[in-house]
């Protein structure tokens, strides 16, 4: 018991390390108002690694989710600010066009054998080329929603402050385990992560459950630019470059085997957390460059991938 | 349905063909199952069993031919549809999936589920529930990948039977399971033939087909050979009928040798690690085959791995040519010139996606170094000796070894280590998914080998077989060795009185 879950428990240790040691030297983060932060600074990270935790445990990866993001920021304002649609209309039609665009992938890596890897950097490049075809100004959006929707939050105790959106990524987490581990289609996911041939042979949906993971994966990004695009107020083509490794580090640091069919969503969670905690460090810091941030999650990437590595050479062994 | 028969035809396949590029693995095969039979289907490696099971179930699309299932004209579109068909599958290859719970094994696909969400609490009920019947006690919570393989074969077998309303097919369901084992099988075998349902049974093992089957059908080459009942099929028979030939009965025993003196090549004293297999002492001489006998989990395996250095000893010495040696990884092993084919070939051996030719220089190259590469020649030649050697059935040696039946696989992974030309060889359970006239191939090649000045350890659990090849046999029990048999002891009698006594 304890074996199985030993990666997202050294996971949460680092995590419950890596805080004592920010509080050490700044009490402050023991205050609602840097939680709240934490929470509301990494909720669109939160959302796209919740979609890339379900790709990376069916054993394939999905490196598109940065463009599909900035691509629905850019959706969102041009639609809105220039075409004056509803934002919440607005908002329905990009999620429709997200999960399309997620299960076309999806149906290309299936019916094709394409490896995801290849498909999704086309996907990659296909969004990131349709944001510069809607315009390749950076779009500031006004819209009276949008104000409104980020005024949203519950005040914790302490003055700070749970936003709209910190609730929507906790809710996608939440859903996102129940996905996970209590239906059929969380099973499915696991099942073609362990091995892809036995899943078939044993009459796992094969098709059906790959086409609907880089649907959600793409539906979820659609739903991480919109949340990216309330915390920017702007659609901007060049925005979230990079994302999608950022995403993929989370989920490995979270414990999820980037071979497939070991992890869990709450894991991704806490790597996640972790990555937002360097940030918070180094904000609080000061001196250092924020791209000690990188080198940060850099290193302790390398040092999960290793762990992993001796955790299943150990498991294999005591068998 | 013709109504002269007393059993109605429950699964009617007429003129099945399926090629692949380079070999017609089924050319028009007719094959009968009647409800509440049991049939053998029975050929040698790469006789196209595997095929046949896997064109009527859906995996591979048939060229031509057509399959009734209670008369009605079926297609399976994919192993899902044949599920829903009611013919559930054993798959020779398949050891489904480690990294979920046996409960999720058991019943994915069909998980008890409310409101969408999977009853987590009554499929594990349901599935504790299940494997009782199999005499298996263990927590369906863990992951399958936590059991041994025989507990993961039995899994397998019990989600099919499960599955199978009309027609079960098991392909090879039995190479890992013990005697008892195989008895509970067939019992719960039988009780589903009581309940009218067909059963397809494929193994190697003659003496099980003779234990349940009603009936056999015999494949050569893609080819339909014949079918018959089995009171009107003597064993000599069959073998012919599956060989296209007779084979003389010395075929499977060995000329009578003296025993093999001088001084031994590699020995070990009082080499034992704890909880792994108790200290003991074994001595092999240049041209010698010592077998190591007993039932499974009995410590046989362990042995092998020890004296491979796979596990490392922590009592004893060991000795090469009379001097220490130190042996403790796989590495320092195969510098002694010492070879080892594993039991679970399936996941321990072939790299699927690499070409039969470069499966079997692997080992050779990497003894070699990999900067020191094998000329393109030389390798072929390697190849090339072997496959005629062993007689594995493939039309060029660059074909992926994947697409080889199961036990021409086999067959190249022995050739692998052969190429190294070991000194001390370790074959662990060399004959086990090998058909009949294969059997013997090999067991001719270990005498070869041992002309040659090899020394052997083999590890079986076929005791006549044991018998017929070793100059001694060390009996195991209880992960000891409890008594060396040599000269005229060595027999299937004494090693079975052996391994039941107290
Ligand atoms: N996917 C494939 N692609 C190409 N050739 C194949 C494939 N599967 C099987 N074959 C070939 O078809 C022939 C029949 O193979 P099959 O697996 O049916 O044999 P089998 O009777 O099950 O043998 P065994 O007892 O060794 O399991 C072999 O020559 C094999 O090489
Ligand atoms: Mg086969």
């Amino acid at each position: 018991m304890i074996r199985r879950h030993l990666p997202v428990l050294i996971t949460l240790a680092v995590f419950i390390v890596g805080y004592l040691i920010c509080l050490a030297q700044f009490p402050s983060f023991a205050s609602t108002r840097v939680i709240g932060n934490l929470l509301t600074d990494n909720a669109f990270l939160g959302i796209v690694a919740v979609g890339m935790t379900f790709v990376i445990l069916s054993g394939g990866i999905d490196l598109s989710v940065g463009s599909v993001i900035a691509f629905t920021g850019v959706f969102l304002a041009v639609a809105i600010e220039r075409y004056g649609i509803n934002p919440y209309l607005a908002f329905v039609l990009v999620l429709g066009i997200g999960a399309l665009f997620g299960a076309g992938m999806g149906l290309l890596i299936h019916a094709f054998q394409i490896p995801a890897f290849i498909v999704t950097l086309a996907g990659m490049f296909l969004a990131r080329g349709l944001c510069f075809v809607l315009t390749t100004d950076s779009i500031p959006i006004n819209a009276p929603a949008y104000g409104q929707i980020t005024e949203i939050a519950f005040v914790m105790p302490g003055g700070g402050r749970l936003t709209f959106i910190a609730i929507v990524m906790l809710v996608t987490f939440a859903a996102g385990i129940v996905l996970a581990h209590f239906t059929r289609f969380g099973a499915n996911v696991y099942a073609l992560g362990g091995n892809r041939t036995s899943a078939e042979l044993m009459g796992v949906p094969v098709g059906r459950t790959t086409i609907g993971i880089y649907m959600l994966s793409s539906l979820l990004a659609a739903l991480a630019g919109i949340v990216f695009s309330f915390y920017t107020s702007a659609g901007y083509s060049l925005a979230a470059t990079g994302v999608e490794l950022d995403t993929i580090a989370a989920v490995v640091i979270g414990g999820t085997l980037l071979t497939g069919g070991y992890g869990t969503i709450i894991g991704t969670l806490v790597g996640v957390l972790i990555q937002g905690l360097i940030q918070t460090y180094i904000t609080f810091e000061g001196t250092l460059s924020s791209w000690w941030t990188k080198i940060a999650i850099g290193a302790l990437l390398f040092a999960f991938i290793v762990l992993q590595r001796g955790l299943s050479a150990a498991s294999l062994r005591s068998r | 349905m013709q109504p002269t028969r007393e059993r109605p035809e429950l699964l009617e396949i007429r003129g099945l063909t399926k090629g692949f590029p380079g070999v017609l693995a089924l050319d028009h095969v007719d094959f009968t199952l009647h409800a509440g039979e049991i049939h053998g289907l029975l050929g040698e490696n790469g006789a196209g069993k595997s095929t046949l099971i896997k064109v009527l179930t859906g995996v591979f699309r048939r060229d031509a031919g057509t399959v009734r299932l209670d008369g009605q004209e079926i297609t399976a579109r994919d192993p899902a549809d044949a599920l829903s068909l009611g013919i559930g599958t054993v798959y020779q290859e398949v050891n489904l999936l480690p990294n979920l719970s046996v409960a999720e094994n058991l019943f994915i696909g069909r998980q008890p589920h409310r409101f969408g969400l999977v009853r987590t609490g009554e499929m594990r009920r349901r599935a504790a529930e299940l494997l009782s019947g199999y005499g298996l006690a263990i927590d369906v919570a863990n992951p399958l990948g936590s059991f041994s393989v025989a507990v993961q074969q039995i899994i397998a077998i019990a989600r099919a039977v499960d599955l199978s309303a009309k027609v079960l097919i098991l392909d090879e369901p039995t190479a890992s399971l013990d005697a008892q084992e195989v008895e509970s099988l067939f019992e719960i075998l039988k009780g589903l033939k009581a309940r009218g349902i067909g059963i397809v049974f494929v193994t190697h093992f003659l003496d099980q087909v003779y234990a349940v089957c009603d009936r056999i059908t015999v494949l050569r080459n893609g080819r339909l050979v014949g079918s018959k009942p089995i009171a009107e099929l003597p064993r000599i028979e069959l073998v012919s009928m599956m060989l296209g030939r007779e084979l003389a009965d010395e075929a499977l025993h060995r000329n009578q040798r003296p025993a093999v003196t001088g001084e031994p090549l590699v020995a070990f004293k009082n080499y034992g690690r704890r909880r792994l297999i108790e200290p003991f002492d074994l001595a092999v001489r240049p041209g010698e085959v010592v077998g190591l006998a007993g039932l499974l989990g009995s410590g046989r395996t362990e042995t092998a791995k020890l004296i491979f250095g796979v596990e490392r000893a922590d009592s004893g010495q060991a000795f090469v040519d009379g001097k220490p040696v130190r042996i403790a990884t796989p590495r320092d092993a195969a510098r002694l010139r010492f070879g080892f084919t594993p039991e679970d070939r399936k996941t321990e051996g072939i790299v699927a996606e690499l070409s039969i030719r470069e499966n079997i220089v692997l080992a050779l190259q990497a003894q070699r170094g990999w900067l020191h590469q094998i000329p393109r020649g030389k390798q072929e030649e390697i190849a090339n000796r072997f496959i005629k050697l062993l007689d594995i059935r493939t039309p060029d040696a660059e074909k992926p070894i994947g697409l080889l039946s199961g036990g021409n696989q086999q067959k190249a992974l022995l050739a692998r280590w052969l190429a190294t030309e070991p000194r001390f060889l370790i074959l662990d359970e060399p004959t086990r998914g090998i058909d009949v006239g294969a059997h013997a191939e090999i067991i001719r090649l270990i005498e070869r080998l041992c002309e040659d000045g090899l020394a052997l350890l083999v590890i079986s659990s076929e005791l006549e077989e044991i018998a017929s090849y070793s100059d001694r046999v060390v009996v195991l029990r209880d992960r000891r060795h409890v008594r060396e048999l040599s000269g005229a002891e060595v027999s299937a009698d004494t090693i079975m009185t052996t391994i039941a006594s107290h």
